[in-house]
């Protein structure tokens, strides 16, 4: 059966066109030797009779339409699993990069995964302390959830995504996370980082790292966040590990396929990107959760840089519809040096209901929680009329509210990205900000936490 | 019997396959894709050649490969076993899958909607010689404890009852059998089989009147939907969409919920899975999974699928709603379902309509849509009535709402719940703007509410409506001007206002007390407010001090209010009104 192909009839920027081939099929995986002996990576995007429209991995420099041999291997893209890869930096396509030799492989797994069946699913509902208070105390994260960083350019998401990873812990529990990390057409500078940070606090010994910079071929990164997912899919389902997955940056791989897309001549969606952005970036983040009966679970950190903070552009948008939440960054917070800058108000944990409370946190966090958020849209609303009207135009009330609510982004929200904070401290300090407000005035809070906390200083 | 055909593959793109071969094949016929068996639908026909959109990943499938057609158009099983149970887009159930082939759904799995093992005990209402026409109940299954199942003959079979048996049987066990004029029998069991894109014939419809009540203060009393009514939920992500589906889906006082989880999170389906089963229904005491269906097609499952999601939903609420029940439908998100559609209509090379979405969006929704109503059943019982009410979510891309799925859903739907992403990240749950939402409904169920609730219930609701209409003009003067320009007629106004919003209109879905309100308690707590409002206007034109009247203790219980349980609202209500008239009265001696 003649698998090898000289046939090539167009390369045109990421796609070629195979004719004549046989018994190819959909989704399957080819490789493409060119004369120097050079070998790349494709997979069948489509086939129809015996024309196979594949998709390039790699860059298409130097492909000749004549001397160019493509062989078809009869499988889709598949990782090499062990718990080997653990400690180990690879490129965008799961091959090492680190120096080191290949991960002698426990298993291959195919890229794509499988849909988790939701009747297996196990809700997610333990709280993971991540030492931040605008994220522990308002927004929290529980293990197996998907919660992305919303970010802008120049904003400090890579220091904050870090301090999660760096901090992260479940409470009254030994376990520490893995982590999986994907870089997804950042800069070696913001990569660099991550590994720095990652190799001096010792955490890249239990990380997987997949790296794609910026100048790697865009089409290498449609693999890249899968190769993550099918590695933390391996050490949380098969190695009973909880893993914690980073990725950075997921509008560099909305990007990436749109290139693909375009290529495709495809009817686009919102600002050029396909229809099935949506479908596509869910057959990522859904890989994320726990199972029942199984021990580990993944927790997913994505980290999109919003063009112009702009949340309603596609990217965000659809992100914020697949995901349990999100954390949101505030460059007018950032320019007012508040560290890291959460703009807790449009942040969200959707999850944080069932994770928090008597048994995980502290049987008063929910209604603290409620009281802080509401106060301080309170009390920004005051400071925005302050700035119209004057200081004189607010009642003695609102006036309050609006030191509170500056108070609370100096104590609460501003931490600096190496203070480690328990959720005791956070939600104490949440407490002595609630006290500069009337007792009368929080409503959201039942009478025995306000008899319990209120007004009791730093000996609660 | 149906004919076989079979065809090969002649291209594959995506989920779209196409097959050569094939000319003797309907349209919509069921066809079995390659050895894995993978299932597809015919959805367009040239000539020999078949598209087909298959229903499962399509990765390693090739041109040559044989495709098989079953001769039947895309069904539901129908019968005792389905409460409860979650199924995927095309009914295939989610649990039994699992415990056959592991946490992930593989490619080719499958096991029968219904379980073809179990027993039911089936009771006869009629007996041999009695006259059947399609639609009559024949007998019952008492499938949960609050849900009597009934069986009815198939819409189109009118004949002779021969036989019926009493005793346990399973779904595919003869249970009657019919001879109709010609002298044919037909034999029936507990399962009858429907095509999920053609709705099940009804005697005729009629006109919603009634609400369904909720247990939501803002839907129930301001933006009601009546029962077989529609409605719709736009919403930005955020801004509490899936909250209010589940909410509903909990409280709604339905015999029967079908929840469709379309191209939405995994993690929501198993928290309906897992938190149902522990919640108890607020009429019957039982468990809500006794009443409660799941269809669950997560994003990550194949998109075709999603696209049949919801038709399966919908064909099984019409099963349950000819028995006679009122069924309450969500969809959440139809825009999933939505999308799943472009990505075909792309596939086929459509030429796309508004934002890529394929020209006969509008009428695909609005044939969905026009699925529910009330109606009066088949069969020789005229008096049998069911309803189905679908509630929609829709998720515009940014909040937008002139996105072709929002607009095409509004034009359709009676009740508009308007999510607001500023109320929500001001933590008002339900986020719902009561400026903005509107529901068509309005003037049936004030009707309904004033015979059946108290003559006074549409008077305080308009009255409370126009409230927070001069709260949001007075906020305007504010933000010009400051407060202290304010009369304190105005401030008063502003006062209740934050009253009505804080104490009726916030609820709390995930307080044990909150999350249900009976709509006797809306009334007084409604009226509570509105009392306030009224006597403190009297006071301050009899001269009464402004500070000295919005400090009055009865304000604090006013908000307390929503935390009175149920069997205590009667007498907590009475107490609180004599003692706000006695507080008021006491101010302006």
């Amino acid at each position: 059966m003649a698998r090898e192909y000289r046939t090539i009839e167009e390369i045109a920027g990421p796609l070629m066109l195979v004719r004549g081939v046989d018994n190819v099929k959909f989704d399957e995986l080819g490789e493409i030797e060119l004369v120097n002996g050079e070998r790349r990576r494709c997979k069948v995007l489509e086939i129809e009779g015996s024309d196979a429209l594949v998709q390039l991995f790699e860059s298409s420099i130097g492909l000749n339409i004549e001397d160019s041999t493509v062989r078809f291997l009869g499988r889709g893209l598949e990782l090499a699993v062990s718990r080997d890869m653990l400690g180990r930096i690879f490129d965008g396509m799961g091959s090492p990069i680190d120096g080191g030799k290949a991960v002698i492989p426990e298993a291959m797994r195919d890229i794509n995964g499988m849909p988790i069946n939701p009747a297996a699913r196990d809700y997610p509902n333990e709280f993971i302390q991540t030492g931040v208070s605008a994220i522990d105390g308002l927004n929290t994260l529980v293990r197996g959830q998907k919660l992305p960083i919303f970010s802008g350019a120049g904003l400090p998401h890579a220091q904050l995504a870090a301090q999660i990873a760096r901090q992260a812990e479940v409470l009254n529990s030994e376990e520490t996370f893995a982590v999986v990390f994907a870089a997804m057409g950042i800069t070696f500078e913001e990569a660099d980082y991550f590994i720095g940070d990652f190799r001096r606090t010792g955490a890249i010994d239990r990380a997987v790292m997949f790296i794609n910079l910026a100048n790697d071929p865009a089409i290498e990164r449609i693999s890249t966040p899968r190769m993550a997912m099918t590695a933390a899919e391996y050490l949380a389902f098969d190695l009973d590990m909880h893993v914690l997955v980073l990725m950075t940056d997921i509008t560099y791989y909305a990007e990436a396929l749109r290139e693909v897309s375009a290529a495709r001549k495809e009817v686009p969606g919102r600002r050029g990107y396909p229809g099935y952005l949506y479908t596509d970036l869910a057959s990522i983040y859904e890989r994320a959760g726990r199972i029942k009966g199984k021990k580990g679970s993944i927790t997913f950190v994505p980290i999109l840089t919003m063009p112009d903070d702009d949340k309603t552009h596609p990217i965000p948008d659809l992100t914020g519809y697949i995901t349990e939440g999100q954390i949101i960054l505030s460059r007018d917070l950032f320019r007012r040096g508040i560290q890291p800058p959460i703009d807790v108000l449009p942040s969200l944990s959707r999850l944080k209901d069932k994770g928090i409370g008597k048994g995980r946190t502290r049987a008063d966090h929910a209604d603290t929680m409620n009281q802080l958020f509401a106060a301080y849209s309170r009390g920004k609303d005051a400071r925005d009329l302050e700035i119209i009207l004057g200081e004189d135009a607010l009642s003695p009330l609102d006036r309050e509210y609006a030191k509170f609510s500056e108070a609370f982004e100096k104590q609460y929200v501003s931490q600096g990205f190496n203070t480690d904070r328990s959720i005791e401290e956070t939600l104490n300090i949440g407490w002595s900000l609630l006290s500069m407000l009337p007792a009368s005035e929080l409503k959201r809070v039942h009478d025995e936490y306000i008899e319990q906390y209120y007004n009791k200083g730093a000996d609660n | 019997m149906s004919k076989r055909i079979q065809g090969e593959i002649v291209k594959v793109s995506g989920p779209l396959v196409i097959a050569s071969g094939m000319r003797n094949a309907d349209m919509f016929d069921v066809v079995e894709v390659s050895d894995k068996k993978l299932i597809g639908e015919i959805i367009e026909m040239h000539g020999d050649e078949a598209s087909i959109q298959v229903y499962e990943e399509t990765a390693g499938l090739g041109p040559g490969e044989e495709v098989v057609s079953r001769g039947t158009p895309l069904s539901v099983e129908l019968g005792p076993g389905m409460i409860g149970s979650i199924y995927d887009g095309i009914q295939r159930p989610l649990d039994r899958l699992a415990a056959m082939e592991g946490d992930f759904i593989t490619r080719g799995a499958f096991a029968p909607a219904l379980d073809r093992d179990k027993t039911w005990a089936f009771k006869p209402v009629l007996k041999e010689g009695d006259v059947v026409r399609g639609g009559d109940v024949i007998g019952i299954v008492d499938e949960t404890e609050i849900m009597e199942h009934r069986i009815l003959v198939p819409p189109g079979l009118s004949g002779t009852l021969k036989a019926i048996y009493e005793g346990d049987f399973t779904v595919t066990d003869i249970v009657a059998i019919v001879e109709d004029e010609q002298q044919e029998t037909y034999e029936l069991t507990m399962m009858q089989r429907w095509p999920v894109r053609i709705g099940r014939p009804y005697r005729e419809k009629r006109a919603p009147s009634g609400p369904l009540i909720t247990g939501q203060r803002t839907i129930d009393t301001f933006f009601p939907v009546a029962k077989g009514g529609t409605a719709a939920v736009p919403g930005p992500f955020g801004s509490g969409k899936t909250v209010i589906q589940h909410q509903l889906a909990k409280w709604a006082e339905a015999d029967i919920v079908v929840y469709i989880g379309c191209g939405e999170r995994g993690n929501e389906m198993t928290d309906v899975l897992m938190e149902f089963p522990q919640l108890k229904d607020p009429k019957s005491g039982q468990s809500l999974m006794e009443r409660t269906i799941l269809i669950a097609n997560t994003s990550d499952m194949p998109v075709a699928a999603r696209e049949a999601s919801i038709y399966t939903g919908i064909t099984i609420a019409e099963y349950f709603r000819d028995m006679g029940y009122s069924v309450s439908l969500m969809a959440d998100s139809t825009s999933r379902w939505a999308e799943a559609l472009r990505e075909m209509s792309g596939r086929l090379e459509e030429m796309p309509g508004e934002e890529g979405y394929p020209a006969y969006l509008g009428s695909r929704l609005a044939s969905f849509y026009e699925r529910a109503g009330v109606i009066s059943c088949l069969g020789s019982d005229k008096e049998r009535v069911g309803s189905i009410t679908a509630i929609g979510a829709v998720s515009p891309p940014g909040g937008d709402l002139s996105d072709p799925v929002a607009q095409s859903t509004l034009r359709i739907t009676q009740v508009f719940w308007s999510l607001d992403s500023a109320l929500a990240y001001k933590r008002h749950f339900p986020a719902i703007n009561w400026l903005t939402s509107y529901s068509l409904y309005q003037d049936k169920v004030d009707a309904w509410m004033d015979r059946h609730i108290s003559s006074d219930f549409s008077r305080l609701r308009q009255d409370a409506m126009t409230l927070l209409q001069e709260e949001s003009e007075l906020e305007e003067i504010v933000r010009l001007i400051g407060q202290d320009a304010l009369s304190n007629a105005d401030r008063l106004k502003l006062e209740s206002a934050r009253s009505l919003r804080e104490d009726f209109l916030h609820q709390n879905s995930f307080d044990d007390i909150d999350t249900y309100t009976s709509i006797n308690k809306q009334y007084k707590m409604l009226a509570l407010v509105m009392l306030f409002y009224e006597e403190a206007q009297k006071a301050l034109d009899k001269g009464a001090n402004f500070d000295r009247l919005m400090a009055l203790p009865v304000r604090e219980d006013i908000a307390r209010f929503k935390m009175v349980s149920e069997d205590e609202v009667d007498e907590w209500y009475a107490s609180r009104r004599d003692e706000l008239i006695k507080e008021m009265s006491r101010l302006c001696a």
